[in-house]
């Protein structure tokens, strides 16, 4: 007879760690303990999982394979583990594991959370009389990694080596915040007063209903739990609660007025949304992007943006046109905003970003193609989100873009951006509209090039679209046609423009291949949201020479603002850093600003963990082109990662001069990952091309 | 191991002071169940410990005498099934007594014996043998089913057992019993019920049968028939594992296990994993099921169909679980319709019988003592100052009247010795009296504000919240074992100066009291260490003097908020505690945890003044009636009880959820009480008809807080779900159907009104909220920790 107690550390649901398991057989009362660091995962991940399957369907009895009892057997010296044994044990461990998790959920409870932590493991073999482990303190998350291989199957903690110079250099982190009491009122003679304090007055799911099904009558006793009921409940209460129940309740007209502390902000946000100042700038986009209580301010936001784009375009302010939208980029991240209601009058906006002919006073030097790779994406991004049967943005932009992009008469520019807006939406619009167009427009271009110089604007405008469709068709091009490569083929296929292409793909296909390795390394892995940017490196291609790149330590000490508490009146992510840094660039040496926001998962607003392909646009400055910084190891990867966010900003460089007072800054992004610790940046040196999506 | 053979002798330390008052019968036999299960998880060395005790016999007797009784009764009529009943305590429980005083006997536990002896008023001579047998027969002719005869007791007791369990296993039984030597005494009695053999192939058959047929009866007696359903299922089941066949086992549970209410779904997962008869040994939840009978209520029409189906089929082995494991209520009238029966069940062990609920509770409030008012003056001053003069006359005169009338329904001023006001005391009554007078009246017109105390940086860490009576203190428990007590007013916390500077003072002066404080310890809040482990509960005593706070590590502490340190740690537990509540009066406290009983502890004594149990699983909250006479506590197990102080008996128990409770509150008048579940949802009960009356839905995440306000208009629900709720109290409780029928059988319609009922809802931004309080003046205060 075989008993054994399981002993495993905690690592249901959040917690992980080390883990033991004993098992012990009665004939020898030998206690044979295993630290069965890879092993103990398997199982209780296994299980765990098994468990919460179990709740969707039936009671199925759940038990570890019999497998894992040999891998720990094997592990601790046992060879020839009998398969009687193993099933024996693997029934026992399972149920005894059970027992203990049942127990820990009664901790849960008792401590008032949603999340088991280690803790209550702990305190659950306190329970049985096992003594618990000690020393394990609960992590928000499990770095578990998967492999597999020789038909074994392994869930297990990745151990990294920790470099002891590191710990020592890096200073000491913060003292945790004492716990404090702080008071506000939740409601106020049944009226839930709009302060930060409170929720949102709408939640997303809330606008969304109201724009998307605006005549849906919300039925007494159907309505959901929310502040709306809440908010129902407060105004109606004077006119007596119980007829509320029969009548049929009318949609309530919004109101959006806004209380004297909304105007401020909204004056202050969109001040320092076109102002001068890039800090504060970055700090009124992050508000956009992450406060939750901006619904009221919406229609204003949205007024704001659209009057901007139409003088601005006017003016041919490419400066703030950029800064507008940025504020449309912060507005669509932000998790609790539904911009559904004022897409008409935030896409006439982007798209002008995108296609229109002029949208800065030089269009020669001029970097205005960053704007509109970036209102491209931004364009994408909102097709993607808002789309419907109703509404059929995606096939009502794609046909404004291709109807614009087929006319002869129009011009570089105006082609640039719709090719661009068109690549954005995915690689089926480009194998289906752009992919057969290349011969045509290969032509053009090549008649631009090599025929007689008409302007050279309308040069740099055939280079850019050039290097545009080569970018985006290549990699398109890459998983269409079979290998080999062949450049005549190409030429016959593609025209003037196939020779290019043909090697654009070969690199695109070695870069597919590499990368594929890495997915395979990291794909099922679960990261752990640290920030471990630790490189990174500017580049003025305007100035001479390459640099090689310069590592930077990312020192807390020159944080400009402090990470703020997580107080509910306070919901942005809790570990918002601006960092200013210098790099060695030379002369025109550039200041940056990095802010990096780990938006942990459960973090107040990001629940939604928006997929961060964040990459803000890069508009040059006047004179200065590009500083890019692209993750090296990223493609795929990027939107499968969403707890990591850089934003790489460059401050006005004291050399560059421009025209535009205010707008010489260089904004840029990496949309990095940091899985492996460090982070490989490469730098383009191809001059103009502001940003490169990894695609 | 060395754990737990500590544990086994607390329980004996236990045992050994037994020396308080009236010790109840159940206590004893409840602290021997846990030293007996312990023993059965232990090592054999342990369990001889115990196993050699006749504890274990007393146990197993008792279930032999509840099986016994129960086959007697479903055959007869009901009068005389509950007469038999109501007969057979007395044997019972005497039987239970002889087994202690056994147990103490050997232990040569003489002053307890003696003690114990008195108490339960046995005759000097009744450990003799001799007079032993004698006593024994006297009571069990009177109650004319017990023979007994054996010389010495525990042989006798066996002897019972034996006699009443199924002719075959009986031998072994015995063996089990008698030798007192072998292995796993009480838990393998306890399960050798199960042991009866019956071809495992066709348990399927069988409880497909009983399907078929209860599917195809009239649709009114459908809905009655099929709460035999789960039971039946549980222990078929079980009956099937402890016989060792496990592939039958999982082939019966996979079958059918889909068809039970959707409420078991809990006990369904934990049974689920039981598929040994070794996991059987020590299993808590398999206990429950095995020593409380399960109990329905069925009317009389459809318990004859069922039964005569039963015997024409000739399925005994469902008539057999039926007889031996189910309690079956049975009433006359009209059959009980699907809504009514899911009202009521849930619980763990099935419906509480009506008899559970007949006794006479005293809920009325005490009179309040009558405080000589030097404080017209002041008072008028007071409200002079606030330029407010008129307003408080006739509220005067209101509460005077009411102190005045005695309620019928009040228990007498002294039942439950109370302490004696202290000068201070009645400075805070008149306090709150004036308090009082500029309360708001609230209602569904008129309501409350709600203030909210975030805890911020506290890292999942709040584990429970407590404020004084007037607001003036919140403390926290925190999981990291600290408790922490801040002051919301101005008015910083001080401790008392040491002993030293004390000496200096003047004791004459007028502020003496404000003298011995240290003003230089003055801040906004303390932080007070002891605990080793998270704290679950914690409550501030009546005078803010002191503050109690229970944790993991199985103590209740008791807290100076003069200076700061600990005074005393209530041990006794042994196991997590997870609420404690000082009564309204003070001097007391109840505490109850894991172990599954709740005590009475007086502040000024170390040892418990009264055990309660009776529940099936741990106890999760306890709250005490405003007039301080009663304890409530909720349970896992899914059931309330109401207890009595006076007495230690069980009063009350009300079932109806579907999950652990985690809230109670009563209603300021004393009659009603709220009570909150996993399962989000509010039950209200009438304390003195013992019966549901409301339900409350629109949470949808487990109710860590309720409270009334003040003069019980309003109850307000905080949630794990991150809303406050304010429901409209007074309907709820005007609405109530009372007439006769319905208290008399307890069968209750709710009407479905909780939206008309739900007066406010209150989002908080990521703030669970464990708790809720009602100003002096009605105004709404929740706590909670913020959780990023």
């Amino acid at each position: 007879e075989i008993s054994s107690h399981s002993r495993f550390d905690p690592c249901h649901l959040n917690g992980s760690h080390d883990g033991i398991l004993c098992f012990s057989s009665k004939c020898d009362l030998d206690f044979v303990c295993v630290s069965t660091r890879g092993y103990i995962y398997r199982p209780v991940c296994f299980l765990v999982s098994a468990m919460a399957e179990e709740r969707r369907q039936k009671h199925c009895s759940v038990v570890l394979p019999t497998e894992s009892m040999k891998a720990m057997a094997e592990s601790v010296g046992v060879g020839q583990l009998q398969e009687d044994s193993c099933v024996a044990l693997s029934e026992e461990v399972s149920y005894r594991i059970k027992e203990i998790a049942q127990d820990a959920l009664k901790f849960m409870h008792h401590g008032k959370r949603r999340k088991l932590t280690t803790s209550d493991i702990d305190n659950a073999l306190k329970l049985k009389n096992v003594e618990p482990l000690y020393g394990f303190q609960s992590q928000e998350f499990i770095p578990f990694r998967f492999a597999s291989g020789g038909g074994r199957e392994l869930h297990f903690y990745e151990e990294k080596e920790v470099d002891l110079s590191d710990i020592i250099n890096t200073p000491l982190p913060r003292v945790p915040l004492d716990v404090s009491l702080k008071a506000h009122w939740l409601s106020i003679e049944g009226m839930q007063p709009a302060i930060p304090e409170n929720p949102p007055p709408a939640t997303k799911e809330q606008q969304k209903a109201e724009s998307t099904e605006p005549l849906k009558v919300v039925k007494p006793g159907q309505e959901e739990e929310g502040t709306i009921q809440g908010k129902s409940q407060g105004t109606t209460t004077p006119d007596g609660k119980g007829k509320e129940k029969g009548l049929i309740r009318l949609k309530p007209r919004s109101t959006h007025e806004l209380s004297v502390e909304q105007q401020l902000y909204y004056k202050e946000i969109t001040e320092a949304c076109v102002g001068s100042c890039e800090a504060k700038r970055a700090e009124a986009l992050q508000s956009i992007a992450t406060d939750p209580g901006l619904y009221q301010m919406l229609p204003r936001f949205s007024t704001f943006i659209s009057e901007g784009v139409r003088v601005n375009v006017v003016q041919n302010n490419l400066a703030l046109l950029i800064y507008l939208m940025r504020m449309v980029k912060a507005l669509m991240d932000n998790p609790t905003l539904y911009l559904e209601k004022y897409l008409h009058e935030l896409i006439p906006a982007v798209v002008t970003c995108i296609v229109s002919k002029q949208l800065c006073l030089r269009p020669d030097v001029d970097n205005h193609w960053a704007l509109r790779d970036f209102a491209a994406r931004l364009m994408a991004q909102s097709c993607k989100t808002f789309s419907t049967t109703t509404n059929n943005i995606q096939s009502r932009i794609t046909k404004t873009f291709t109807k614009s992009w087929l006319d002869d008469k129009t011009q570089w520019t105006t082609r640039y951006g719709c090719i661009a807006g068109l690549a954005e939406l995915g690689s089926d619009v480009i194998k289906t509209l752009i992919i057969p167009r290349l011969a045509v427009e290969g032509a053009r271009i090549k008649a631009v090039m090599e025929g007689p110089v008409v302007s050279n604007i309308d040069k740099i405008g055939a280079e850019h679209v050039q290097s545009l469709l080569l970018k985006h068709c290549a990699s398109v091009i890459a998983k269409l046609r079979p290998q080999p490569d062949n450049v005549d083929q190409y030429r016959t296929d593609y025209g003037y423009l196939g020779p290019m292409l043909c090697s654009h793909v070969m690199k695109a296909r070695t870069q597919a291949a590499l990368q594929a390795q890495q997915v395979n390394r990291t794909t099922l892995t679960i990261t752990q949201p640290r920030p471990t940017l630790s490189v990174s490196q500017s580049g003025l291609s305007g100035s001479s020479g390459p640099r090689t790149p310069s590592i930077i330590k990312v020192p807390s000490s020159l944080t400009l603002m402090s990470p703020r508490p997580g107080t509910p009146s306070q919901p942005s992510p809790p570990a918002t850093k601006y960092i200013v840094m210098a790099t060695s660039a030379g002369a025109a040496s550039t200041q940056q600003v990095i802010l990096f926001f780990t938006t942990t998962p459960g973090n107040l607003s990001s629940q939604s963990a928006s997929p961060v392909t964040s990459t803000v646009p890069s508009a040059t400055s006047t004179l200065q082109p590009l500083v890019k910084l692209e993750s090296g190891s990223g493609a795929g990867l990027t939107a499968s990662r969403p707890l990591q966010k850089y934003i790489v900003v460059s401050l006005p460089s004291s050399a560059s001069s421009s025209l535009e007072t205010k707008s010489s800054v260089l904004p840029t992004s990496i949309s990095s990952s940091s899985l492996d610790g460090g982070m490989k940046l490469e730098r383009s040196e191809s001059p103009g091309a502001s940003t490169q999506s990894p695609h | 191991m060395i754990a737990l053979t500590g544990k086994n002798q607390s329980y004996v330390l236990v045992l050994y002071g037994l020396c308080f008052p009236l010790i109840h019968v159940a206590h004893a036999q409840f602290i021997l169940k846990m030293a007996a299960v312990q023993g059965g998880m232990g090592d054999a060395d342990i369990k001889t410990d115990i196993k050699t005790e006749p504890s274990a016999d007393g146990f197993g007797n008792n279930n032999a005498n509840d099986g016994r009784v129960l086959s007697a009764s479903p055959g007869s009529s009901s009068s005389t099934g509950s007469n038999k009943q109501t007969a057979a305590v007395t044997p019972e429980d005497q039987q239970t007594l002889l087994a202690v005083l056994q147990f103490l006997k050997k232990n040569k536990l003489s002053e307890s014996v003696e003690i114990l002896r008195r108490e339960a008023g046995l005759p000097e001579n009744s450990l003799d043998p001799k007079a032993n047998e004698s006593a024994g027969a006297g009571s069990g002719g009177a109650a004319g089913i017990v023979d007994l005869e054996g010389g010495d007791a525990s042989s006798l007791l066996s002897r019972v057992t034996g006699s009443s369990s199924a002719g075959a296993q009986a031998p072994t039984k015995g063996t089990f019993i008698c030798g007192g030597k072998k292995d796993q005494p009480d838990v393998s009695v306890v399960l050798s019920a199960y042991s009866q053999q019956g071809d495992p192939t066709l348990y399927k058959v069988y409880y497909r049968d009983l399907k078929k047929f209860i599917e195809t009866v009239l649709d009114c007696h459908r809905a009655e028939l099929s709460q035999v359903f789960y039971p039946l299922f549980v222990h078929m089941y079980l009956e099937l594992v402890y016989n060792n066949h496990e592939s039958e086992a999982k082939a019966f549970f996979e079958k059918f296990s889909g068809d039970q209410e959707c409420y078991y779904e809990e006990d369904l997962r934990i049974l689920s994993g039981l598929t040994k008869k070794e996991h059987m040994r020590g299993n808590e939840t398999l206990l429950d099921f095995r020593t409380s009978k399960f109990v329905l209520r069925i009317s009389r029409d459809s318990y004859q169909l069922l039964k005569r189906h039963l015997q024409e089929r000739q399925n005994n082995q469902i008539w057999n679980i039926i007889q031996e494991h189910l309690y079956i209520d049975i009433f006359d009238g009209m059959p009980r319709s699907k809504s009514q029966i899911d009202a009521m069940s849930g619980s763990l062990a099935g419906e509480a019988k009506r008899e559970a609920n007949k006794t006479k509770v005293y809920y009325g409030l005490l009179k309040e003592p009558e405080i000589e008012l030097p404080l017209d003056d002041e008072d008028e001053e007071a409200e002079n100052e606030e330029g407010k003069p008129k307003k408080k006359k006739p509220k005067k005169d209101s509460v005077g009247s009411k102190s005045k009338k005695q309620d019928p329904n009040a228990p007498s001023q002294n039942r439950i010795p109370l302490p004696e006001l202290k000068d201070s005391d009645k400075l805070d009554k008149i306090m709150y009296m004036k308090e009082a007078t500029k309360r708001i009246r609230l209602g569904p017109d008129n309501l409350p504000s709600v203030c909210f105390y975030t805890f911020l940086n506290a890292y999942q860490g709040l584990t429970a919240v407590d404020l004084t009576d007037d607001s003036s203190l919140i403390a926290g428990g925190f999981a990291d074992s600290t408790v922490r007590v801040w002051s919301v007013t101005p008015k910083k916390l001080r401790k008392v100066k040491s002993a030293a500077d004390l000496n200096l003072i003047d004791k004459e002066s007028d502020d003496v009291l404000e003298r011995i404080m240290d003003e230089k310890t003055a801040s906004e809040s303390k932080i007070m260490y002891g605990h080793s482990g998270p704290v679950y509960g914690i409550s501030f005593s009546p005078d803010r003097n002191y503050l109690l706070s229970s944790s993991e590590d199985g103590t209740v502490r008791l807290w100076s908020l003069l200076t700061f340190t600990c005074l005393v740690a209530y041990k006794g537990h042994n196991y997590p505690v997870w609420d404690t509540q000082f009564s309204p009066y003070g001097y007391y406290f109840v505490s109850g945890g894991h172990d599954r009983v709740a005590r009475l502890w007086a502040t000024d004594h170390y040892q418990p003044l009264r055990i309660f149990s009776g529940h099936l699983a741990d106890i999760t909250c306890t709250r005490f009636h405003p007039n301080s006479n009663y304890v409530a506590t909720g349970s896992s197990d899914r059931t309330i009880r109401l207890w009595d102080v006076l007495s230690g008996n069980c009063v009350r128990i009300f079932t109806g959820h579907k999950g652990p409770i985690h809230s109670l509150a009563f209603s300021p008048n004393g009659k009603f009480l709220a009570s909150g579940a996993t399962d989000g949802r509010v039950l209200l009960w009438d304390i003195g008809h013992g019966l549901m009356v409301g339900e409350l839905k629109g949470h949808t995440d487990t109710i860590y807080s309720l409270r009334f306000s003040r003069d019980g208009e309003i109850l307000a629900s905080g949630s794990m779900d991150n809303t406050v709720r304010l429901w409209d109290a007074m309907k709820a409780f005007d609405d109530l159907e009372t007439d006769d029928f319905t208290a008399a059988t307890g069968h209750i319609h709710l009407q479905d009104n909780s939206q008309e009922l739900l007066l406010g809802t209150y989002t908080t931004k990521s703030t669970p909220v464990i708790h809720l309080h009602f100003t002096r003046r009605n105004l709404l205060l929740a706590a909670g920790a913020f959780n990023p």
